[in-house]
């Protein structure tokens, strides 16, 4: 048993690090560390930095532009690049359809896809859930129909991250209604720009556009944009699935998270000392922090123990303990504003905004992040649904 | 990076893993129990065979020169078996004190006998009025002659009601919980002026109360080193074996509420099929997992140079498994409805071992504020991010 970083680890996180002194634009990584709304171009101008290290896409294979690094390596650098404030990469093109096309896309799509979702030149988005279809989601009933050497398709998808960014999604849709619900689903690749496509905005919580649904009208889709077999698009789903919840611990985001909420818990003051002072404020950060060690070397568990069998299971155990704790400390964020948590001024949360500030700078910070964590346990698959696949598949309930 | 148990550690946690098998089956460790005995000899002389008393110490002083690693896992194989003896509290808590001072006759002849097995020591640390706290020390010493005299208290002793020496913190100077002013003394149990009063703790495993009455008692030569520390230092070792001890119980938990939901059936189906159970069955495998993890990474941190990271470390763990332990330990008497609150089913008796696991080296309240005190150190903040 030795759970500490090896020296070419060590190493390897001295070189990320420097490359993040370096590369990282102090502008960014500000408003990233102080949750400003982030633009198409703000998370654009990182990714083309991380593409010009050959970065961009560190989970894909070698012979793709993958970098070859270990789970612990991954885990290093999303660790370093969290704590220094880089914007994640937006995961939907290289961390989920990338993979897929990958493993079961045909050469034409490699050729024409891989090369522009690696750049950042070409941004994606994940059209999976629809208004009847959540955990449920394969219930879905956005059609394809095949005519000659096209798909027409018709339906509707929602909880779409991002996709005011992008250009192309990939959906899940129904090209069988005869047969087992699982066995009628092909994945599709669409380009948003195609007549029929159209795209509205729904607002969250937090007074944040981050969703959108989308509406599918007679969209034609040619046929090569099929990825591998048709009927076979919930297999390439659960492997897709498998790489999201992969990461989905969050514990670089928040150990970092945690980091600014000591430092505002600094600032603030309660009976004339600094907040993390006060043992009712200071007992709840304790427990706080235990649980994320808690999560931190579970996880590391799971990283050094290879790729052995149940890297589904215990990606589920992560996903509940990682979600609750990201709301947690946002939730923790919020109380610490105290009364300054509660005047909502959401234009401050653009970096441009110059006005001042109601209260400190960081007063609605918390607030908006406890609405806006909601979400954590909800997507990817719902914290019930991940206790539904450890009760049959690791319990035998 | 490993959490893997290495070659040896595999071997040594098979054997006792055999060993409780064959000679501590649950039988007989209700027979143990009926007859109000807390350690039972024959597993005793066993654990002696198996070089269980030398893994804490260093092989110059006849040990094995074992990890804490080492020392959880077969804390864990204790705690699956739910075996009662002291032998962390004789080899881990007071053996660690011992192997800290300087060689002396004296030191080396009940060293020896520690890890031979032949004697037994417990740490009397606490008091009536100390709760956790290890500086709040009331029993005073006295020098007389070479040695010095005690008087005073000591409190909920583990392993005290069968230990032939005792390791008493007493009070050389300063007031009663000045961090400063302790000297640790050897007190053998039947010098005169000493009264045991043992018994057994709500899970079986025995105890005493110490009172001491102008006994006389050897001081331990520590070379200067600080006596809290070092009083802190292995009551951290203790409460990492311990928590060892609640993981290995708190996987009998587990494996016995899974099986029950598979099998008993209520409305016709076996009621594991209900999500409400399965639900919370998953809860509690969640949380075992990272107390798990927990225990893991306080080990390793007590055998690293740094008090503060293992302090942290260990308040980490021991307030997980004292809140969290306890959560899996209330839920799966609940998940087991009526058979759980019979004494006669196993679970009972791994739910008190997880139960006194939080009262003694620290309750979760005493960790979670020595974490918290750590945690908010303004040594250990880093950014400015607002503060710029």
């Amino acid at each position: 048993m030795d759970l500490s970083y090896s020296d070419l680890e060590e190493a390897f996180r001295a070189e990320v690090r420097t490359f993040l002194e370096a590369k990282l634009p102090p502008d960014l990584a500000d408003k990233v560390k102080k949750m400003k709304r982030l633009t198409k171009d703000d998370y654009l101008r990182w990714h083309k930095i991380a593409h010009a290290q050959g970065w961009a896409t560190p989970h894909w294979p070698e012979e793709h532009g993958g970098t070859g690094w270990t789970p612990v390596q991954h885990h290093i650098y999303d660790e370093e690049a969290c704590r220094a404030g880089a914007p994640r990469i937006i995961p939907f093109g290289v961390r989920l359809v990338g993979p897929v096309i990958i493993n079961f896309g045909s050469d034409w799509q490699k050729e024409r896809f891989l090369a522009p979702m690696q750049s950042g030149e070409e941004v994606w988005c994940q059209g999976f859930s629809e208004p009847g279809s959540g955990s449920d989601l394969a219930s879905l009933k956005t059609r394809a129909v095949r005519d000659g050497d096209s798909y027409i398709v018709n339906g509707q998808k929602t909880w779409t991250t991002l996709g005011h960014f992008a250009g192309w999604i990939f959906c899940l849709v129904r090209t069988d209604n005869e047969v087992k619900q699982q066995e009628g689903i092909s994945m599709l690749l669409i380009d948003m720009d195609t007549p029929g496509v159209e795209l509205r905005p729904i607002m969250t919580l937090d007074g944040e556009h981050h969703v959108n649904e989308i509406f599918l009208e007679d969209v034609r889709v040619p046929v090569e944009h099929l990825v591998g077999e048709e009927n076979k698009g919930w297999d390439y789903a659960k492997f897709l699935l498998v790489n999201e919840r992969v990461g989905i611990a969050s514990v670089g985001q928040s150990k970092a998270d945690l980091e600014l909420l000591k430092e505002i818990a600094r600032i603030e003051q309660k009976n004339g000392r600094a907040l993390i002072e006060d043992p009712l404020f200071q007992a709840k950060l304790a427990d706080l922090e235990i649980e994320l060690l808690a999560l931190e070397y579970t996880n590391m568990r799971v990283l050094s123990g290879g790729s052995g069998g149940g890297v589904g299971a215990l990606s589920s155990f992560l996903k509940i303990k990682g979600s609750e704790l990201q709301q947690r400390l946002m939730e923790l964020t919020m109380e610490a504003a105290g009364p300054y948590a509660a005047p909502w001024i959401p234009d401050a949360r653009n970096s441009n905004w110059n006005e001042a500030p109601v209260g400190p700078e960081y007063a609605g910070v918390g607030t908006s992040g406890f609405l806006d964590r909601r979400k954590t346990t909800i997507y990817g698959g719902s914290n019930e649904i991940q206790k539904n696949i450890i009760a049959k598949r690791v319990l035998n309930l | 990076m490993d959490f893997s148990y290495s070659e040896e550690q595999q071997l040594f946690s098979d054997s006792l893993r055999r060993l409780f098998s064959d000679a501590f089956p649950s039988d007989a460790r209700r027979k143990l129990a009926e007859a109000g005995e807390t350690l039972s000899p024959t597993l005793w002389a066993h654990y002696a065979e198996l070089g269980l008393f030398g893994l804490p110490f260093a092989e110059a002083d006849g040990g094995f020169g074992g990890s804490m690693s080492d020392i959880l896992i077969s804390c864990m194989e204790f705690g699956r078996a739910l075996a009662v003896d002291p032998f962390a509290a004789s080899a881990v808590v007071a053996g660690h004190v011992l192997a800290a001072t300087e060689p002396s006759e004296l030191r080396d002849m009940v060293l020896a006998g520690v890890i031979g097995g032949e004697t037994r020591v417990a740490a009397a640390f606490l008091e009536p009025q100390s709760r956790y706290n290890l500086a709040d020390v009331a029993t005073c010493a006295e020098p007389d002659g070479d040695g010095s005299r005690l008087s005073g208290s000591k409190a909920v002793v583990p392993g005290g009601d069968h230990a032939d020496q005792f390791i008493v913190s007493a009070r050389v100077s300063g007031e009663q919980r000045d961090r400063d002013g302790l000297g640790l003394f050897l007190v053998s149990a039947d010098a005169s002026g000493v009264d045991v009063r043992g018994y057994p703790l709500a899970d079986g495993r025995g105890a005493a109360e110490v009172e001491l009455d102008n006994t006389l008692a050897t001081g331990l030569q520590l070379a200067g080193r600080d006596v809290l520390a070092l009083v802190e230092a292995a009551s951290d070792r203790g409460a990492v074996a311990i928590c060892g001890e609640a993981i290995g119980a708190l996987e009998v938990i587990n494996d016995l509420t899974q099986e029950y939901l598979r099998t008993r059936e209520q409305f016709g189906r076996p009621i594991g099929t209900f999500q409400a159970l399965q639900h919370r069955a998953v809860d509690m495998v969640l949380e075992y997992e990272h107390a798990k993890s927990l225990c893991f990474a306080a080990s390793v941190a007590c055998d690293g140079g740094d008090a503060t990271a293992r302090a942290r470390m260990v308040s980490a763990a021991k307030t997980y498994i004292g809140t969290r332990g306890r959560k899996i330990a209330t839920e799966a008497v609940q998940l087991h409805g009526g058979i759980g609150v019979t004494a006669e089913y196993d679970l009972g008796d791994a739910v008190k071992r997880v139960m006194v696991a939080d009262m003694l080296y620290g309750d979760a309240d005493h960790h979670l504020e020595r974490f918290g005190a750590i945690a908010a150190d303004p040594a250990a903040g880093g950014l400015a991010v607002w503060s710029a």
